[in-house]
């Protein structure tokens, strides 16, 4: 019984520092962020919509390379996850700052959101639907009749509209995984696939048949940029209400956006300083995979049309028409009405993009040049 | 009570010992079985040649992206997690993301026993507690997590005082502990009011008070009844730790880790069993936490033998 008690005792000393350890491996977040601040920064909140991946690239590179720190902001990046709506989150006060897509920031705002696109990051579409080469499907039209896999969650809503435009019938939605195999078990005929994530885990997929890795050649991929049905994605977002009452806040709204522009032109140069900046924030994806990913959001970026972040109203009102015009296979629609007038702003981002002109920043990329990544087995 | 040298129970803790990595043994030889034998894509029935996705699947595919050899799940979680310089091997990082977890799951566990046995308490000093109490306990249960998530994350991050502000990790510790109360509250309840009305009279005629009815028989007597109790708290703390780290966004567990890894399901097959793996090993170590916990507490364990 003795001995009972002492491997008891132990067990709970054990258990105890387990809980300790528990608490201060959460906690040093916190002690970054109130330490960052030596009373001089402004304390600011980013959150983003999925897990830290180049995708956000320019955000930590801002961060990394003091860009916002030199402005006078302390920001903390919070990655997203299952169950958090960037746009939901933001409108509730939690967040300062949120990245979301701007079809389904326009349903929050129809749903009661209050909340302004301030910087247009990704002028392109990422969205894609990938088949098989030997499949037909080359374009919308073919995917009548056909296993079709999306995410759902707003995610859908560029698919439809293709569908939509192209009169496509009879076709069956199915609730995409996070991994391909669907796709390559042929269980779906064709795949919703991100450039950069989704299409790289297929290239990065061993063939069984050659025993090598899948080739471009293998896949047909309809780009919805082509199609002419894209939708605005990545967008800074802020609060409307603060905006408009809050001097400093709009203020800082300028910050914020400068300080990433800045993190982004970075990324465009150095991609791969953009897959180190994540990996070192934590991400565990593949080396090569991760600057397949970084070289692919450059794309989506530069060269940029008007400036990095500028809205372009014929892009806005096209997504904004497509949203309205769009039922999902529920028959549901984006929005029914129009979007009021503050859904978005080039007040601050056009006040940040002065700012870096004046500094003779580059903000336009027009001489730019993706790098060719090779992807690695498995995204390594 | 039959007499036991040091001798004989050191070779039956060996032999425990060695029944369990058989069993881990026997599980790995029938997952290699299963591989090897089984359809490279699995037995579907009712499929229509042409159309794609057709059939009821019954048995699943055996391919190396389905069901990788477990030497190559071995071998993956030895190798580094990226080729960044300096990164640590797959295993490791598995590791220390379950010990995050487990610490987590540990307060989450200990916040829900302490709620839990104050409710077994209430509802046994009051019945009118008991009454009004146990039917939200019980459907406290039905509420499903990821509705209920968001909502604690949210509620949380309006929590603010002086230097105190919530952090996503507090989420996920009151979602773990929202699981285990709920069969701690039961268990110990049913515990409480195991006494037989004798034994209660019995008390009743030494004049003991309440509190001493309740240190002196009710709360031995609920030790049985306790010990399972703390055993499912423990495993739905784990399951709600795991769980509300995917939903409510908390980085440097185990939860997250599955949700990072499950894109590398295609192209890297073996990399997502690591941190699949590493949950099952967070659920061992918190039940033997729990069963040395049942060792300390069964001299209290006091059982009336049959007249």
């Amino acid at each position: 019984m003795m001995r009972n008690r002492i491997i008891a005792g132990a067990a709970a000393a054990a258990a105890t520092a387990l809980v300790l350890a528990g608490c201060t491996s959460g906690g040093t977040d916190t002690d970054d962020a109130t330490d960052g601040g030596d009373g001089e920064l402004t304390p600011v909140t980013l959150q983003l919509q999925w897990l830290t991946q180049a995708q956000f690239g320019g955000y930590y590179l801002a961060q990394a390379n003091g860009y916002w720190e030199d402005l006078g902001l302390d920001v903390e990046i919070i990655p997203g996850a299952v169950d958090i709506v960037p746009q939901d989150v933001l409108a509730a006060g939690d967040v300062d700052f949120a990245i979301a897509w701007v079809p389904k920031a326009l349903a929050s705002i129809e749903a009661g959101a209050n909340i302004t696109n301030i910087a247009q990051i990704f002028e392109r579409s990422g969205t894609l639907q990938v088949a098989w080469a030997d499949s037909g499907i080359e374009g919308p039209a073919d995917l009548s009749n056909k296993q079709v896999g999306s995410w759902g969650f707003g995610n859908e809503w560029e698919l439809f509209a293709g569908l939509t435009e192209a009169n496509a019938s009879g076709y069956t939605i199915v609730q995409q995984n996070f991994d391909m195999n669907a796709l390559l078990n042929r269980e779906i005929d064709a795949a919703q696939a991100m450039t950069y994530n989704e299409y790289a885990q297929l290239l990065e997929a061993v063939n069984p048949e050659t025993g090598e890795l899948y080739q471009p050649e293998d896949f047909s991929v309809i780009d919805w940029n082509e199609v002419g049905t894209s939708m605005l994605q990545d967008a800074i977002w802020a609060n409307t209400e603060r905006l408009e009452s809050d001097e400093e806040y709009a203020d800082t709204a300028v910050k914020l956006i400068q300080g990433a522009i800045l993190g982004w032109i970075d990324q465009r140069d150095d991609p791969q300083a953009a897959a180190d900046a994540v990996t070192a924030a934590g991400s565990t994806l593949g080396t090569s995979h991760q600057l397949w990913m970084a070289n692919e959001i450059n794309k989506l970026i530069w060269p940029s049309t008007d400036g990095i972040g500028h809205i372009n109203e014929i892009a806005w009102d096209a997504t904004v028409e497509m949203a309205l015009g769009t039922k999902n296979q529920d028959g549901a629609q984006v929005i029914t009405t129009d979007p009021p007038d503050t859904a978005y702003t080039n007040e601050y981002v056009d006040q940040a993009l002065e700012n870096l002109e004046a500094d003779g920043v580059d903000i336009l990329g027009a001489d730019y040049e993706p790098i060719e990544v090779t992807l690695e087995e498995g995204g390594n | 009570m039959t007499t036991t040298t040091p001798a004989t129970r050191r070779a039956r803790r060996w032999r425990a010992v060695l029944w369990g990595v058989l069993g881990l043994v026997a599980l790995a030889a029938v997952w290699e079985l299963y591989k090897l034998v089984g359809p490279a894509d699995g037995w579907l029935i009712g499929a229509r040649e042409g159309v794609t996705g057709s059939g009821i699947r019954l048995l699943p595919r055996t391919s190396d992206q389905a069901m990788p050899h477990t030497w190559e799940m071995l071998a993956r979680a030895a190798t580094p997690v990226t080729r960044a310089p300096g990164a640590l091997p797959l295993g490791v990082v598995v590791l220390l993301a379950a010990l995050v977890s487990l610490g987590i799951a540990a307060l989450g566990w200990l916040v829900g026993v302490v709620v839990g046995f104050a409710l077994a308490l209430l509802m046994l000093g009051f019945r009118i507690a008991e009454r009004a109490v146990l039917p939200f306990v019980i459907l406290s249960q039905t509420v499903p997590l990821i509705a209920l998530a968001p909502l604690i994350r949210n509620w949380g991050s309006r929590l603010e005082f002086g230097a105190f502000s919530w952090e996503s990790w507090m989420s996920v510790v009151i979602i773990a502990s929202y699981l285990a109360f709920f069969p701690v509250a039961v268990g110990a309840l049913r515990g409480l009011q195991s006494p037989e009305a004798a034994d209660l009279d019995l008390m009743r005629s030494y004049a003991a008070g309440w509190w001493t009815t309740l240190f002196r028989l009710r709360l031995p007597a609920s030790v049985p009844f306790l010990i399972p109790a703390l055993r499912l708290a423990a495993a739905n703390a784990v399951v709600g730790t795991v769980v509300a780290e995917i939903s409510v966004g908390f980085s440097g567990g185990i939860g997250r880790l599955i949700l990072e890894t499950a894109v590398a399901a295609s192209s890297d097959p073996a990399k997502p069993w690591s941190p699949i793996l590493g949950a099952v090993l967070l659920g061992l170590v918190a039940a033997g936490f729990v069963a040395l916990l049942a060792a300390f507490l069964s001299p209290f364990r006091r059982q009336e033998t049959a007249a």
